[in-house]
């Protein structure tokens, strides 16, 4: 499993973004980040420009290693859900499918209990679009098989 | 695991810089951040303590050019090096696509040298890598000080598999991009042979 690699059409982060989209309107949520296990950003909506996302993603991955760590320590598999409740915005993180992190920003206009509640309920259609990614991955040649020498030694130039 | 957006036509791939505690990974880093144009690189992040030990990871991304009209960019972490945070060091070897093992070239840290590269084969076995083929790169820290080993013997401890090495002095940047570059050019042909 490691030494594939995570590829993103562009049909399903069309497929991902909409959901996300959904989810901020139906949730009263500032920012959605929907995040790759391993710390990079896959999609994100919302007034998410005044924030570090790639920052934001890798410390989001951190986070729910770090409390997935803990959780073997006390015979649980994994912290599925978490929640930080800060002075103005809280924010919601979530896993899903064990593969992809949904963080959920918000503020009063909202509450816990009502992104919970959207958050649980968008999971499976992310899911979903996550299982077609990986079969669709499979298909068309990418453009990674064509790279060459030339190609990698031109990123030093 | 490495990660191709054909959205945004970008690659994603991350970088651990492993090592025994003190020996300058996040001096590696905090030199890459300094001498790396602002546009091509983001904020560097430390979670360490007061005392400026890391304490889970530091962070930095880097974007690099353009292959084939994807830009190119690459995730560094460094990992805490002290032997007692080894449950850190696992969770941050998870979805690694290379690894610079930073080593100390001092005498004195001959043993912590040899633990450090036996602990991180036993950690990336137990991410389900295969230890003798993860993309690897070896840079002999501490050149600038007296009393280090010499290369040869540095060699002979740590470098079995005989991948790419580099001596340097990172507080001095000597070594640090040549070793970066090294490993990212590992990379790329690792994921391309990968993917036939
Ligand atoms: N003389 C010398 N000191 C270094 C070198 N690289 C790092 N250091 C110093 O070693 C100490 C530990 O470095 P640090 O990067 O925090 O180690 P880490 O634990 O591997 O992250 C710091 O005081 C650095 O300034 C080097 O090449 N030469
Ligand atoms: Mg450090």
């Amino acid at each position: 499993m490691n030494r594939a690699h995570f590829i993103l059409r562009e049909r399903e982060y069309g497929a991902f973004l909409s959901v996300l989209r959904k989810l901020r309107t139906d949730a009263f949520a500032k920012v959605v980040f929907l995040v790759d296990k391993n710390g990079t950003l896959v999609a994100s909506t919302g007034e998410a420009s005044g924030f570090d996302t790639t920052a934001l993603a890798s410390l989001a991955a951190g986070n729910i290693a770090a409390t997935g760590g803990l959780a073997n320590l006390i015979g649980e598999k994994e912290f599925s859900i978490l929640f930080h409740e800060g002075e103005r915005d809280h924010m919601h993180i979530s896993l899903v499918a064990e593969r992809l992190i949904l963080v959920v920003i918000f503020d009063r206009r909202s509450s816990v209990g009502l992104v919970r509640l959207r958050v649980r309920r968008v999971s499976e259609e992310l899911a979903k679009i996550l299982a077609a990614a990986q079969e669709d991955a499979g298909g068309e040649g990418g453009v990674i098989e064509e790279l060459t020498e030339e190609d990698i030694e031109s990123l030093f130039k | 695991m490495s990660f191709i957006n054909y959205s945004s036509r970008e690659i994603n791939c991350k970088i651990v810089y492993y090592g025994p505690g003190l020996c300058g990974k996040t001096t590696n880093l905090q030199y890459i951040y300094k001498r790396m144009n602002p546009d091509a690189r983001g904020k560097m992040i430390s979670l360490a303590t007061e005392t400026e030990r890391t304490l889970f990871f530091d962070f930095l991304p880097l974007t690099l050019g353009e292959v084939r009209g994807f830009k190119t960019r690459f995730h560094l972490y460094t990992v805490p090096g002290q032997v007692f945070y080894d449950a850190s060091r696992r969770l941050i070897l998870r979805g690694v696509d290379g690894v610079v093992f930073c080593a100390d070239s001092q005498l004195t840290r001959t043993d912590a040298n040899l633990e450090s590269m036996e602990n991180l084969r036993v950690n990336l076995e137990e991410q389900g890598y295969n230890p003798d083929k993860v993309p690897l790169v070896i840079q002999y820290n501490k050149r600038d000080l007296p009393n280090v080993a010499s290369v040869s013997e540095l060699h002979a401890l740590l470098n079995q598999r005989n991948v790419p090495e580099f001596e340097a002095a990172a507080s001095t940047g000597i070594g640090v991009f040549e070793t970066l570059k090294s490993a990212i050019k590992l990379i790329l042909n690792d994921l391309k042979r990968g993917a036939r």
